[in-house]
């Protein structure tokens, strides 16, 4: 991870209804390969464990295995103590997504209570928050995250989750806050206001529901930041270095000069898991944007004449005929698979309507 | 200078044609849940010196209608058939819109047909002065020194009413009013024959409104382009335009000059709006809206689209063809209507069961 | 100006909040870091320790407020105290050898990757839809792969096996720093490596990102507008789509300075090249605090600073902040 920056949700743009989002044939197709992606993970990340060859942490001592290539008994190779990489890699994939998970949860949670808070407080408290929030913003992360850890004397699971959540926040809390204060001057609210109903409960059932997918975004990308930060801090020696996680597995086979001595098996795997992880969040994370902001989805809309699509810059296209009316059942047939091929990359010719007009 | 496929003023076409033909013009959306036929086989002419309103609901298609005639909208936007036929002096011969390549298309926009658009401050540029966009437009089409330009620029200025010091002006510095002017006056930098106005004061307070309408007038009389004004404002155009075009659901409901439909309305929708809003003299009396709501354009119900809130329909609508006809009674022979069964003289029915509103319902329209 | 002026408050306080959390934390963490830090070092001074303890909080060296106001006026002197692992060095002094060599390799590294990502991302956001778009998984997979696991990965492949690059290292062995220029070729072809990884990473985050607001902003009615007008592409892409967005763009730079950064320390690691990414792992490795902290201080004071250049300039490039004088 380079530790990227969080992928931005234009926080004015209108909020998703919460019936979309059962709608899983609507989101595009790149969030559908995020998810499965990160499916395929979180599974081995449950089963990983249980299946392991061998036991992660039994160093076999006969040489001739010491750095050993990948081959029938080890698929993946051996470490330099003869400790198979493969076993390591499917405890790593736990340990790293469930330490990224509770982060994820923990600082989203803040999130949404600071940014609600912020935003409904308005005034004193919301200039302050605000502050706050940009002041952790712009301060680098990982170098506090060092000092923070690296002073504490245990450097493991719970350490790093509580150290990542207590930075984790204020990217979310900001973009919150902007949506709420948008949801909260809308009429809707001003009327629920006006019956008397409590800001708890205006919060609880009206603002929040319509944030969903703005706090999915959020969650995601704070998972993001998670697992990109604790494989960094593992990397340099900042966790249980007894443990399997996806950094340390990096740190040892670093340390251990697994490069020089050409042991590729040791350092690509690992690394190639988290490069993999954090590109289905990514691709998730893009999905979920264009579900609550029309404007990115319109964008995406897939235009074809005569085989050639059209860009929003090009003039009106002008078509000779236009397709038949189609029937209700057909037009839904046809707008089920029609969707299953939208999204980026071009995927799929069934591209929306040619010159010839013929119908689909 | 006029470019190369536009010729000398002086060899147009004879001036009685229209200068903007409309025929037959059909635009869709396509979107994942069906084609929505935003504009449906809609004819329209403008002719020159002649202010034309298009008046209708949002969401009616006259703003698509509009930007269409100029290819201007995006995807998932689909012209699927008509022509768009310009004959403005500059060109030799007259061409159709829909059938220019885009270096065509580049030239005659602006240069020949000009849009205000709707929201000042969202169309123009906000990182450019005022001065930087007008010689933006100017270079774009005419060629003159950079001094000419600027010398233009500041004249534009001066045609609308506004300081020459404003200049240096960024957008986000001016008045709402202002704003508007400056789009004004960009929109005339290239003399063109047609400036499509897309509610251009709908933004504004009631007082500037009138100040820059009255602009808007005076500049015609001058400089004597034709002026395709959309608004949902129909009192505005009574006073404002030549001709009135109601349009609603993508089709065209009435066609006549603004004072026969201000007197002799004949379409039930267009005797709707006019009963929407109260004027000024007059007998005080209760303001009835429409009730209900325009139809789902993706399937649109057989036969004539306003019949779900139209006071005076019956069966027989769901199968009339939405073609537009004379009306007979009228005193002006281009005062069409879509709708075969009412005059401007029919009677209301006493009482209309209807299946969406109350009847007594007082909703105002938008 | 004034728009400047309140970035510029608001740094100092960032820069105040970091120096106090810098001064908190090694005072209320369980744990005690002196005993740790002597069980390693048995051979400091006693100044040394006695240094350490007063900058942990320990054995009462007055109230804490004075403590507070001789650490800032320490940091202000730039005096970060001794260091411990190569005692008696110095803190500053080994800053002031590595931060050069840092400076330049990300600096440098960094500024080219963004001006080619955002280049790059105008073309992309302009021809969205076309064949830029098939790019777009693997510009993602680019992005999500951490700055030091790709390093190791370039390094195996072009160093390692092809020989096409040193394996590490700022120069070549034996030559000593200077102002020559062997030296100097030497240092450039091994900054070549890791500014490359540096590059590859982050052009394609540049890049994604100043797509998603290309598209945005050609959304705009402006850029429709200047469509109707007639205007050349050139001028429409660049004039009024590309500079409009390049706005969101420089703030998401200023945003993301901090993660560039970080990640190239990590990386630094893998190449074992001499900047401040070395002096971090040895500082991680044998808990030498004056040295973590002083890390820390140095990073986030050039981060803001840096933070700062680039709303300077935002303000040249968007009137809008420049008239921020309050409501108009």
């Amino acid at each position: 991870m380079t530790l990227a920056v969080p992928v931005t949700v234009d926080p004015t743009a209108p909020a998703a209804r919460p019936q979309q989002l059962g709608r899983w044939r609507r989101l595009p197709l790149k969030a559908k390969v995020g998810a499965v992606l990160l499916g395929f993970f979180v599974l081995a990340a449950i089963i990983g464990p249980l299946v392991t060859p061998y036991n992660p942490s039994f160093q076999n001592p006969a040489p001739a295995l010491s750095m050993h290539a990948p081959d029938g008994a080890h698929l993946l190779g051996t470490t330099q103590t003869g400790q198979d990489v493969l076993s390591q890699l499917l405890v790593g994939i736990r340990l790293t997504l469930e330490l990224a998970f509770v982060v994820g949860v923990i600082a989203t949670a803040l999130s949404v209570l600071v940014g609600v808070t912020a935003a409904f407080l308005g005034g004193f408290w919301d200039e302050l928050l605000s502050l706050l929030s940009n002041v952790f913003l712009v301060i680098p992360a990982l170098p506090l995250l060092i000092l923070l850890l690296g002073y504490l004397p245990q450097k493991g699971q719970l350490a790093t989750i509580l150290v990542l959540s207590v930075l984790g926040w204020p990217w979310g809390a900001r973009v919150i806050r902007a949506q709420t204060l948008a949801i909260r001057n809308r009429d809707y609210i001003a009327a629920s206001r006006e019956t008397g109903e409590s800001s708890w409960r205006i919060i609880t059932y009206e603002i929040v529901p319509n944030e969903i997918s703005l706090i999915a975004a959020n969650f995601v990308n704070t998972v993001l930041y998670a697992i990109g930060a604790s494989v960094a801090l593992a990397f340099i020696g900042l966790a249980d270095l007894n443990s399997w996680s996806l950094g340390t597995i990096l740190y040892w086979a670093q340390s251990q000069q697994a490069l020089q001595l050409g042991a590729w098996w040791w350092f690509a795997p690992p690394g190639l898991a988290v490069a993999l992880i954090g590109t289905s969040l990514v691709l998730l994370n893009t999905g979920i944007d264009e579900l609550g902001n029309p404007r990115l989805r319109d964008a995406g809309v897939d235009l074809r004449l005569g085989g050639r699509r059209i860009r929003p810059t090009d003039p009106t296209p002008v078509m000779n005929a236009a397709p038949p009316r189609r029937g209700p059942v057909a037009a839904f047939l046809h707008s089920f698979s029609r969707s299953s091929l939208l999204g980026e990359g071009g995927l799929g010719e069934g591209g929306l309507g040619d010159e010839s007009g013929t119908s689909r | 200078m006029s470019a190369p496929t536009l010729g000398p003023v002086s060899s147009g076409p004879a001036v009685s044609g229209p200068v903007l033909d409309i025929r037959d013009f059909s635009v869709v959306y396509r979107t994942p849940g069906g084609d929505v036929r935003a504009v449906d086989k809609v004819n329209l002419a403008l002719h020159p010196g002649e202010v034309v309103g298009l008046a209708g609901e949002s969401g009616s298609g006259k703003s698509t209608l509009a930007y269409g005639a100029c290819r201007l909208l995006r995807p998932p936007a689909l012209i699927t058939g008509g022509s768009i036929r310009y004959a403005g002096r500059r060109l030799t011969t007259p061409a159709d819109v829909l059938k220019m390549r885009p270096e065509e298309l580049k030239r005659m926009r602006w240069r020949e047909i000009a849009i205000v658009f709707q929201s000042a401050m969202n169309a123009l540029n906000p990182v450019l002065n005022v001065r930087d966009q007008l010689v933006d437009v100017i270079h774009a089409h005419l060629k003159m020194t950079r001094e000419e330009a600027h010398d233009k620029a500041a004249s534009l200025l001066d045609l609308v009413g506004i300081p020459r010091n404003r200049l240096r002006s960024y957008p986000h510095e001016l008045s709402g009013g202002m704003r508007q002017r400056v789009m004004i006056a960009m929109a005339l930098a290239t003399d063109p024959e047609v400036v499509i106005m897309d509610e251009p004061t709908t933004a504004l307070d009631v007082v500037v409104q009138r100040d820059i309408l009255a602009q808007i007038v005076e500049l015609k009389e001058t400089l004597g382009f034709s002026i395709l004004f959309i608004t949902h404002d129909l009192s505005l155009l009574l006073e404002l335009a030549d001709r009135i075009a109601v349009m609603y659901a993508g089709q065209l409901m009435e066609v006549g000059t603004a004072d026969e439909i201000h007197r002799e309305p004949s379409h039930p929708y267009t005797k709707g709006l006019l009963n929407s809003f109260p004027s000024l003299r007059g007998p005080r009396r209760d303001l009835a809206g429409i009730p209900g709501s325009p139809p789902d354009l993706r399937n649109p119900p057989p036969g004539c689209p306003f019949l779900p809130r139209c006071d005076y329909g019956t069966d027989a609508c769901t199968s009339v063809g939405m073609s537009l006809a004379k009306v007979s009674s009228s005193a002006d022979p281009n005062h069409v209507t879509a709708c075969p069964f009412v005059l401007p003289d029919t009677p209301r029915p006493p009482h209309k069961i209807r299946a969406e509103a109350p009847a007594a319902a007082e909703e105002v329209t938008s | 100006m004034s728009f400047i002026i309140r970035r510029l408050v608001f740094y100092l306080i960032a820069a105040w909040v970091a120096l106090t959390a810098n001064f908190f934390i090694p005072r209320a963490m369980p744990g005690n870091a002196v005993q740790d830090i002597m069980s390693k070092f048995p051979s400091l001074q006693p100044s040394a320790y006695r240094a350490l303890e007063a900058m942990l909080g320990i054995g009462h060296p007055g109230s804490l407020w004075h403590q507070y106001v001789s650490y800032l006026n320490d940091v202000v002197h730039l005096n970060f105290g001794l260091d411990v692992t190569e005692y008696p060095a110095k803190v500053s002094t080994l800053l002031g050898q590595t931060i050069p060599w840092t400076l330049t390799l990300v600096g440098t590294a960094t500024v080219i990757a963004f001006l080619l990502g955002t280049g790059l991302g105008i073309v992309a956001g302009w021809r969205h839809g076309g064949w830029t778009d098939r790019l777009l998984p693997g510009l993602m997979f680019l992005q999500a792969i951490p700055y030091f696991f790709l390093a190791l990965v370039l390094l195996d492949l072009l160093a390692v096996n092809l020989h096409w690059f040193p394996i590490g290292q700022g120069y070549g062995q034996g030559l000593i720093p200077g102002w020559d220029w062997t030296f100097i070729s030497s240092a450039i072809y091994h900054s070549l490596l890791p500014a490359l990884t540096i590059v590859l990473t982050s052009v394609a985050g540049w890049m994604l990102q100043m797509r998603n607001v290309m598209i945005t902003t050609i959304g705009e009615d402006y850029v429709l507008a200047a469509q109707a007008k007639g205007l050349s592409s050139r001028r429409v892409v660049f004039t009024y789509a590309a500079r409009n967005a390049l706005l969101p763009q420089l703030q998401g730079f200023g945003l993301a300075l901090g993660f560039v950064v970080s990640g190239a320390l990590v990386m630094e690691i893998v190449f074992s090249y001499p900047g401040i990414g070395e002096l971090l792992l040895t500082a991680v490795t044998s808990n030498d605090f004056p040295l973590m902290q002083a890390i820390f201080l140095v990073i986030t004071f050039t981060v803001l600073l840096a933070n700062l250049v680039v709303d300077m300039i935002i303000v040249v490039a968007d009137p809008r902040a420049r008239a921020r004088e309050g409501a108009r």
